[in-house]
């Protein structure tokens, strides 16, 4: 790797080395190229924000690295190693978790069944068993059930334990899907628009959230958003997406200055 | 009396008394709290164990006797155990409310000068920084919950289970002084300080000694045979007198087991797992559970409904009279038996009641139908009367006396007396050693023979001996003609329909009385919703008229009522009108506990008691609100006004002998 060093964020919190790199990414769907050319790192331990108008290919990117797509051209490092093709599974298993935009929970599960089913990758009994609810399944149930109730009491959910994920409001599905996420233990958590739809009191609360999970667990994130205000506040760097193209990339002051990322949003004459 | 200077069987202090439950209950339960999905338990003996570590660790950061130690947060097993370690060391506990504002803390901890402070989490961590520059004495702060607060200075801030970790290092060191200290504890020594939240002015700090809460603790256990099986849910807050003496006084006297909800939401669930066998709530908890029960029940199948109905008509008849232990018929009790199976141990399972031995509601008055609606199920629910001042205790209904209009008999202990202007007063081992630091507000609470003011104008029953309560004594006042007029009377009375949340009678000094009515959105709401009534704000279907003429006739029945009462007839409801708002303690028209500041809200709506009481029909207002983050706004309404049928004031009964 090229730089282990890091930095220092501005509230003063040390940034690792390069956890994950993409390199010279392109993605195409047939004739349409919806990624080209697009290299930037995840550091340890920060924050970090892929920002963009609608289609620049924002999600595409965090399919990628989530496994669900496979690069056309470039490749993924992950941990210091070259990421060969994978299945999404294999990648989870890797401690990469994430959420989904149009929120992906069982509906008719019970909050708590959701979240365990993010400690799946950390279930190695076999199907007997499980199915009998003896020895291994057994002590396994019980060490995953006491991790999830650690995410529980830290999302502050624990009210809603026992309740079907299909009775709650939208809010709290999404706080649901950051849970079943964050059960997994992850290495790096992606969040695909955590904040869309919510009101400005969901907003700070998931804010408060995303940022307390860093602090704590020290869970890289890397995250997209719209809400530029959020972005902007929870971000230590930021990648700006146009059409497929990468058009800026630093920390939130530096990109909120930058002319490409102005014209991108606010338009330009032509 | 003799043995009362020494502390009954010797045991003059909390910690004494922690003591003696660590020998002879040591393997019984003592606290319990739900913590990651799981009831997490102490014994007795293990309570003693961390209280006393966290003693320790309270020595080694260098605790005086006589320091004031301040404990902010929600119900908590370590939040109690830090209340009577601060006994143990000689400090004085003084418990807050958590919801307080950073500039009420700043007072309190001020006004008694806290060198330490123990908290739950960072928000109350960020509230004591928030006022520290302005607190001369305060020293050291001492967390729980360790989330958030990595980054902070901790040169003064010191997390709870680091403090009693090296209070068990330090063992060697300061357990002889541990011991003198306790040794030393007399029975006039403070227990505790609560501060009284108060209407009006500064809140005071009240001073309760060991004597006032152990013969309080002890003769209130005595009267409810309470056991050290007993359990009870703690959720009230902690600076409230009542949690005091239930969640310490009485737990520690009895060794009863003190259970601790996982998180405010949480509270009916756990509830429902713990099952009290004692249990205390505020008339307006059982009020809400009543109307989420009756609108659940609207939407039950049809042939639920009309067994719950049946059932209930019939428990309604029976259930209070087998409560007392009356004479009812062997049909009657069959097939209350059988409601029992079908309906009521169900509905009781559901609410968490069905191990309810005592249950005891006060601070304000509650409705007949709640109450016999509780009572009919086979809940012994009960009404107690008390103060701060009084260690709670002033009255209380004993077993088989229960009615909803009396607040009881004079508890153990307890002398009563009414003076001539109707105020109570009384005398007890409970009442209070002083106001901290505010000598004139004790000597005009307190007279020298230790009779205290009560502030509320009352009466005794000569056929019963219980005590009624009529009104706050400052509000009980005159109408122009010179009749009675207590507005609280006939408030509760208005207050007692779902419909109706809040109300505010004027009339002092008037020819006749007028009402404010705020309506209740969730009984009403649900009211609308059925009868296919539209609505797109509270404002809109407070001004429906189908509501305003659902209203009138629930005025008009209370004047009904009223009219019955020859001292209060004259207090009939004349005119009213429902406010477009919700009176709210964010716009100081309630105070933090919900009670009714009259002044400030008749100097508010000025221009809606000028109609009133012009005979207009309508009037157009404009009000100023505080939204919950503290913005300011402005709401317009043009409210109608409504005249009330009066029922002709009955000629005083003239003593004819």
């Amino acid at each position: 790797m090229k730089d282990l060093k890091g930095y220092v964020t501005a509230d003063g919190r040390q940034i690792g080395g390069v956890l994950m790199e993409m390199r010279n990414i392109t993605l195409k769907f047939g004739g349409v190229v919806a990624i080209k050319d697009i290299s930037f790192d995840v550091r340890e331990g920060e924050v970090r924000a892929i920002i963009g108008p609608n289609g620049a290919g924002k999600s595409s990117m965090l399919n990628i690295i989530s496994g669900f797509y496979t690069p056309s051209e470039g490749e993924v490092w992950y941990k210091g190693e070259k990421r060969p093709p994978m299945k999404p599974y294999e990648v989870a298993r890797q401690g990469v978790a994430r959420t989904f935009q149009n929120i992906a929970l069982f509906e008719g599960m019970t909050v708590l069944d959701n979240i365990m089913t993010g400690r799946l990758t950390h279930m190695n009994a076999g199907l007997v068993s499980q199915a009998m609810w003896w020895g291994k399944a057994r002590d396994e149930e019980i060490a995953n059930r006491e991790k999830v109730e650690e995410v529980i009491d830290f999302l502050e959910i624990q009210n809603i334990r026992k309740t079907p994920v299909g009775r709650l409001p939208y809010g709290l599905k999404k706080r649901v899907e950051l849970a079943r996420a964050l059960a997994a233990e992850p290495s790096i958590l992606l969040l695909d628009e955590p904040m869309a739809g919510m009101n400005v009191e969901e907003k700070e609360d998931m804010s408060r959230f995303i940022l307390d999970v860093n602090d704590e667990f020290g869970t890289t994130i890397a995250l997209i958003e719209h809400d530029m205000g959020v972005v902007m506040d929870i971000s230590d760097r930021v990648v700006v997406m146009d059409y497929g193209k990468k058009i800026g990339d630093g920390t939130p002051d530096e990109v909120r200055n930058n002319q490409d990322v102005i014209d991108a949003y606010l338009g330009v004459q032509h | 009396m003799a043995h009362l200077t020494e502390g009954v069987e010797g045991l003059r202090s909390i910690p004494a008394l922690l003591g003696r439950n660590a020998k002879i209950h040591a393997d019984s339960p003592a606290y319990r709290e739900k913590e990651y999905g799981i009831w997490q338990s102490w014994t007795w003996s293990e309570a003693e164990r961390e209280i006393e570590a966290l003693a320790l660790g309270l020595l080694k950061l260098g605790v005086n006797e006589g320091d004031f130690i301040a404990v902010i947060g929600r119900n908590r097993p370590y939040l109690y155990w830090s209340i009577v370690a601060a006994q143990m060391v000689g400090a004085v506990p003084v418990p807050l409310y958590q919801d307080a504002s950073a500039e009420e803390m700043a007072y309190v901890l001020g006004h008694c000068g806290a060198r330490f402070v123990i908290v739950a989490d960072q928000e109350q961590v960020d509230k004591v920084i928030e006022v520290q520059e302005g607190l001369h004495q305060f020293e050291h702060m001492i967390y729980l919950d360790p989330r958030g607060l990595r980054k902070y200075d901790h040169s003064h801030l010191h997390q709870f289970s680091q403090v009693q970790d090296q209070g068990r290092a330090a063992r060697d060191e300061f357990s002889a002084d541990l011991e003198r200290r306790q040794a030393g504890k007399n029975y006039d020594d403070i227990c505790v300080m609560l501060y009284t939240s108060g209407t009006t002015g500064k809140p005071k700090g009240v001073v309760l000694s060991n004597r006032n809460i152990i013969e309080t603790a002890k003769n209130s256990a005595e009267f409810d045979h309470l056991k050290t099986d007993d359990e009870v849910l703690a959720y009230l807050p902690m600076a409230w007198v009542g949690d005091f003496i239930f969640s310490i006084g009485q737990a520690y006297w009895t060794g009863f087991c003190v259970n601790c909800p996982e998180s405010p939401e949480t509270m009916m669930t756990d509830l429902r797992e713990i099952a009290p066998s004692y249990y205390f709530a505020p008339p307006r908890v059982f009020e809400t559970q009543l109307t989420s029960i009756m609108i659940r029940m609207e939407d039950a199948s049809p042939l639920k409904k009309r067994l719950f109905h049946h059932f209930m008509a019939h428990a309604r008849k029976v259930g209070p009279k087998i409560l007392d232990g009356e004479p009812v018929g062997m049909l009657g009790r069959l097939r209350y038996r059988l409601g029992e199976v079908l309906v009521f141990g169900p509905l009781k399972n559901t609410l968490g009641f069905s191990k309810v031995r005592v249950g005891y509601t006060a601070g304000e008055a509650i409705g007949p139908e709640i109450f016999d609606f509780y009572r009919a199920l086979g809940i012994n629910l009960k009404q107690l009367y008390g103060q701060t001042e009084a260690s709670v205790f002033i009255t209380q209904q004993p077993d088989g006396q229960v009615r909803s209009d009396t607040v009881g008999v004079p508890s153990p202990g307890v002398e009563i007396r009414i003076a001539e202007n109707g105020e109570v007063f009384y005398r007890s081992p409970g009442v209070f050693v002083e106001y901290f630091k505010n000598a004139d507000s004790t000597a005009d609470t307190k007279n020298p023979e230790g009779w205290v003011a009560t502030g509320d104008a009352g009466f005794i029953e000569e056929s019963t001996g219980h005590l009624r309560i009529i009104d706050r004594a400052k509000d009980v006042g005159a109408m122009a003609d010179g009749a009675m007029f207590a507005p609280k009377y006939v408030e509760n009375k208005l207050k007692f329909y779902p419909n109706i949340l809040e109300a505010v009678v004027m009339g002092a000094g008037r020819d006749r009385c007028c009402a404010f009515i705020n309506i209740d959105l969730t009984a009403v709401g649900n009211w609308a919703e059925r009868n296919n009534i539209a609505y797109a704000s509270y404002q809109e279907l407070a001004g429906h008229s189908r509501v305003l003429d659902m209203i009138q006739a629930h005025v008009e029945e209370v004047n009904a009522s009223v009219a019955q009462d020859e001292m209060l007839s004259g207090c009939q409801v004349h005119r009213f009108l429902v406010l477009h708002k919700e009176l709210d303690a964010d716009d100081g028209e309630l105070t933090r506990t919900r009670k009714v500041r009259r002044k400030i809200i008749g100097e508010k709506f000025g221009d809606l008691v000028e109609a009133l009481y012009d005979g207009s029909d309508s009037i157009y207002t404009e009000t100023e609100v505080t939204y919950e983050d503290g913005r300011k706004g402005k709401i317009k309404a043009t409210l109608e006004i409504r005249d009330a049928k009066v029922m002709p004031v009955a000629p005083k009964a003239m003593a004819a002998e």
